[in-house]
């Protein structure tokens, strides 16, 4: 026993599409076992007919009106039907619902639209960041690659096309960049000066910069160039089209490069180049030895003398800290940022002691097997970021390893890196604190790199890190010599 | 096949930016009030290596 | 492998022009026995790839013993279905023969059809003439009620629109669609536009050769109350400007794309006649009262030609009212997907241009490496036919050409231009 009810709405009109969509909606509910709305043409009586839903009222329905056919389990149900699709046949359009924003899937699609596009910042999976990239220089488009794992062969591929298209490729594994002002990936804020940087790294890039506004210097732009630019293989092709962009640049007075040790050539190529250029350099290839240096240029063996030598500050000697004199426990330092990680090595290799790591600058060991072993990890390398994110993006990573960490009792230091900015967690102090509660630790000696202008408050973090106990120091490299401090004998 | 007609400068052509990647990037640079068009990415042909490898052939 | 990029891109630019240059007039009604060489006795022309009996669906076989015995090759349905399963009928793509046919797309000799000829290149296309809506033989109706409709096509309408058109001179399609988009049509789910404004030209035309009024009234009446009657002379105009493009050498443009209810096939420029299959998708859309997904047969007919000619699915954003068969969201959202497909092609038609999309014109020239790139499937706007033969149209909805069909073209495309 089943109740159909007709009702008609005359002098009415709507799309049949948008009929249609009102009838699928109601035709599954409970209770009903028929349902449509349709236009009164003869056509679509008929339709009604044979589906067993047309009425006498729905019968003397004309094309200019709608008729609303139901057949339901009750009369109650039938009535409740049709008054809902009253209500909305009633409605007044509410605008658009829901604005879709358009999306191009492509390069190509995104090109079409935004035809004044002058860079492409690519973060894809490392296996298709080379392809998106050149599609994009064929597009004479600048390129920023934050993707890792790609092969050096097409790194070194890629950037020999960038270079005879007169663009540049920054990266890959490039994080950070400060292009006209513009903070790309993870940078900070920091004032606008007239020091520009060349990184091979983007936390060297933070530390240095923002130790820079730290002592009331301003950058011009920092231009990211990705870690193995100034490898052999790939011949240093974007540090050396970045020096000779801040050479053009007439904001710029002061350049400082920042990475690790290149290869011979590539040294010696960069030296040149900086030899014929009419502005002052700092050098800093972290672990690098001595090198021969023109005048216009002086050479810092840590990103902390970076900052110091381009700033023209005066070298006071830095608080002194005695050498290695035999420390009962070992540092263990956990770095989200390569280049901190480095620094750190450097500045304890500098005290003498023996230092192993997952990512060894000249003078460090590999990680081996012996107990008493110093010990830096850079958590961001490749090993540990394969298919995972970033320890920037996602500090937890570092979790496991720090609470491992505070339980070994051959650690006498643990030394780590806050790093915030744009594209950081937003509070890294607070999530590594957030492991320390109640637990037993040795002691923790960390820096945050960055400005009081970043979103999470450089004063911020470090009160935070204070409170739950950790010593702050006012740079990664001061860091590492206070952890140095307190494992040797008073 | 449209590209730039002028070599775009690093540090001195106003920066416009497609985003191939990232959300968060996309997101970043608005907030900087930089020209940003973020794309629907997903791996050219379903991510099959070897219509991939074609397709880079190909010129596509 | 610059040198093949531009090789390509130059042979798609050349297939591009060729496709959009072209001058679409509906120009005659003929008798297909007089213009297609090979429609002997017993041939029966089909839409989509080829496909033998055991394979075909439902309305499809219902069709073809509704034609046999229209062709008087067999005195009843029960024979003709006999004949058809013993091997006795010879089934070909209405492609092959320089035809396109909506749904089950029935040719044979005795048909008349509508002539499209391209007057840039000089090519003809041709199509049956539109039936109508409900049970009809497109949708696999076999009935008497299906083969006198047939009839009366033939003996009256058709020679009435034949002089009609002959005394017109022709009717150009090029501005006549593009006026269509302005009106909300996208030429395959919507031709109620199109429809009326062909009526209009027509109408005096008729009018002045036909025999007596009552034939008149007559034809007024039945092309008045399709709606669809427009499609099949759309489908021709694609045949007619698609057709001058095959066999350019490098070039990745798709010509065609049609489907038998059972395969979807693709014809790509460099590859000329190839067809590329794979199995059929299921439309997604949605039913008529008293029917739903399970009565669904599968997408079926070459009208996806108007897709490879940037209408239909392609246009849209001209339609928003059809925007709601995709279910997924608002009429307002009908661009978004006419610039999905601009994803995929070689150009824009600026002769087809899109009001509300700022003039833009509609997305042309599919080309099968973004295609497989970018993972994105032409989107065809289609009618949904029940799976038994002869009940008609359930409802309507939105088909995706199967990737298989593109990834294959691809694979074959570059091993003709040497591509490993």
């Amino acid at each position: 026993m089943t109740f159909l009810l007709n009702v008609v709405q005359h002098n009415s009109y709507a799309d049949s599409v948008a009929l249609m969509r009102l009838s699928d909606k109601i035709s599954g509910s409970p209770g009903v076992k028929e349902a449509a709305i349709m236009i009164g043409t003869p056509a679509n009586k008929e339709i009604l007919a044979t589906a067993n839903l047309l009425g006498g009222d729905g019968q003397s329905a004309g094309p200019g009106d709608i008729i609303l056919a139901v057949r339901a389990v009750d009369q109650n149900t039938a009535n409740r039907v049709i008054a809902g699709w009253e209500s909305e046949l009633n409605k007044k359009a509410e605008g658009l619902s829901a604005t879709e924003i358009w999306r191009p899937k492509t390069i190509r699609g995104a090109f079409e639209q935004q035809s004044d596009a002058s860079m492409a910042i690519i973060s894809v999976p490392g296996p298709f960041a080379i392809a998106e990239a050149r599609k994009a220089l064929t597009r004479n488009l600048n390129v920023l690659i934050f993707s890792d794992n790609v092969a050096i062969d097409e790194e070194r591929a890629i950037k020999e096309e960038a270079k005879s298209r007169d663009l540049i490729v920054m990266g890959p594994d490039c994080g950070t960049a400060i292009i006209q002002g513009k903070m790309l990936g993870f940078a900070n804020s920091v004032p606008n000066g007239k020091i520009g940087i060349v990184g091979a790294s983007g936390t060297g890039i933070q530390e240095v910069s923002c130790l820079l506004a730290h002592m009331g210097h301003g950058i011009s732009h920092a231009i990211g160039v990705g870690g193995r630019d100034l490898t052999e293989q790939v011949g240093g092709i974007s540090t050396l089209t970045a020096i000779d962009l801040l050479e053009k640049d007439p904001q710029t007075d002061h350049v400082i490069i920042i990475s690790k040790p290149p290869s011979e050539k590539v040294c010696s190529k960069i030296l040149s180049k900086i030899e014929r250029s009419s502005k002052t350099f700092t050098v800093c290839f972290l672990g690098s030895p001595l090198l021969q240096l023109s005048s216009n240029a002086r050479q810092a063996t840590t990103l902390e003398l970076a900052a110091l030598l381009a700033a023209n500050q005066e070298i006071k000697p830095i608080n002194s800290v005695s050498k290695n004199t035999g420390a009962a426990k070992r540092i263990l330092g956990l770095y989200a940022g390569g280049t901190l990680a480095a620094e750190a090595q450097i500045i304890l290799i500098d005290h003498g002691f023996s230092v192993t790591s997952n990512a060894p600058v000249p003078g460090a060991l590999p990680i081996g097997s012996g107990n008493l072993q110093h010990t830096i990890i850079d958590l961001g390398a490749d090993e540990y970021t394969q298919g995972r994110p970033h320890p920037m993006i996602e500090p937890s990573v570092r979790s496991a390893p720090f609470l491992k960490a505070c339980d070994d009792p051959t650690v006498g230091a643990i030394l780590c890196d806050i790093v915030i900015g744009n594209g950081a967690h937003a509070n890294p102090a607070g999530l590594l604190i957030s492991l320390l509660s109640d637990l037993d630790h040795p002691p923790i000696f960390v820096s945050v790199t960055g400005t009081n202008q970043d979103p999470q408050g450089r004063d911020s973090q470090m009160k935070l890190l204070e409170s739950a106990g950790c010593t702050v120091a006012s740079s990664n490299a001061e860091a590492a010599r206070m952890a140095i401090s307190s494992i040797l004998p008073a | 096949m449209k590209k730039n007609q002028k070599t775009p400068h690093l540090l001195d052509t106003p920066l416009s930016v497609i985003n191939v990647g990232l959300e968060s990037f996309s997101e970043d640079l608005k907030s900087q009030n930089v020209a940003t068009l973020h794309i629907d990415w997903s791996p050219p042909a379903g991510g099959d290596p070897v219509l991939g490898d074609l397709l880079s052939k190909l010129g596509a | 492998m610059e040198e093949i990029g531009k090789v390509i891109d130059q042979a798609n630019e050349q297939a591009l022009g060729v496709l959009l240059s072209g001058e679409p007039v509906l120009v005659d009604v003929v008798l297909a026995a007089d213009v297609i060489d090979g429609l002997k006795e017993k041939i029966i022309l089909h839409a989509g790839p080829p496909i033998k009996w055991n394979k075909m669906c439902g309305p499809m076989r219902g069709a073809i013993c509704g034609i046999a015995v229209f062709e008087e090759w067999a005195s009843n349905l029960n024979e003709a279905e006999k004949l058809a399963s013993q091997g006795s009928l010879e089934f070909a793509p209405n492609h092959q023969f320089g035809c396109v046919g909506p749904m089950t797309g029935m040719t044979t000799s005795s048909q008349p059809l509508i002539v499209v000829e391209n007057q840039h290149y000089g090519n003809r296309a041709y199509c049956t003439i539109n039936e109508g809506l409900g049970k009809v033989m497109r949708f696999g109706g076999n009935d008497q009620t299906v083969l006198e409709r047939l009839s009366w096509i033939k003996n009256e309408l058709a020679p009435l629109l034949g002089q009609a058109l002959r005394r017109a001179g022709g009717i150009k399609l090029k501005p006549l669609i593009a006026r269509g988009l302005t009106m909300g049509d996208e030429m395959h789910q919507r031709n109620v536009a199109c429809s009326s404004l062909l009526l209009r030209e027509l109408a005096p035309h008729m009018a002045a050769v036909a025999p007596e009024t009552e034939t008149l009234a007559r034809a007024y009446s039945f092309i008045a109350s399709n709606d669809q009657f427009f499609l099949n002379i759309a489908m021709a105009a694609g045949k007619a400007l698609t057709d001058p493009a095959y066999g350019i050498k490098g070039s990745s443009m798709v010509t065609a794309m049609s489907r038998n209810g059972t395969d979807f096939g693709i014809r790509v420029s460099s590859t000329g006649d190839r067809w590329f299959t794979a199995p059929v998708e299921m439309p997604q859309g949605l039913y008529f009262p008293g029917y739903s997904e399970s009565d669904a047969n599968p997408d079926m007919g070459d009208s996806a030609i108007v897709e490879t000619i940037g209408l239909g699915g392609f246009a849209m954003g001209a339609a928003p009212a059809v925007a709601g068969f995709v279910g997924a969201g608002a009429a307002s959202q009908a661009g978004l997907y006419t610039k999905n497909m601009a994803e995929i092609t070689l150009g824009e038609n600026k002769s087809w241009t899109i009001p509300a999309m700022d003039y833009l014109g509609v997305p042309t020239g599919i080309d099968i490496r973004r295609v497989v790139e970018a993972n994105i499937s032409p989107t065809i706007n289609t009618g949904i036919a029940h799976k038994e033969p002869g009940i008609g149209q359930v409802g309507a909805g939105v088909a995706k050409a199967p990737m298989a069909c593109f990834q294959k073209a691809l694979r074959a495309f570059a091993e003709q231009m040497g591509v490993k």
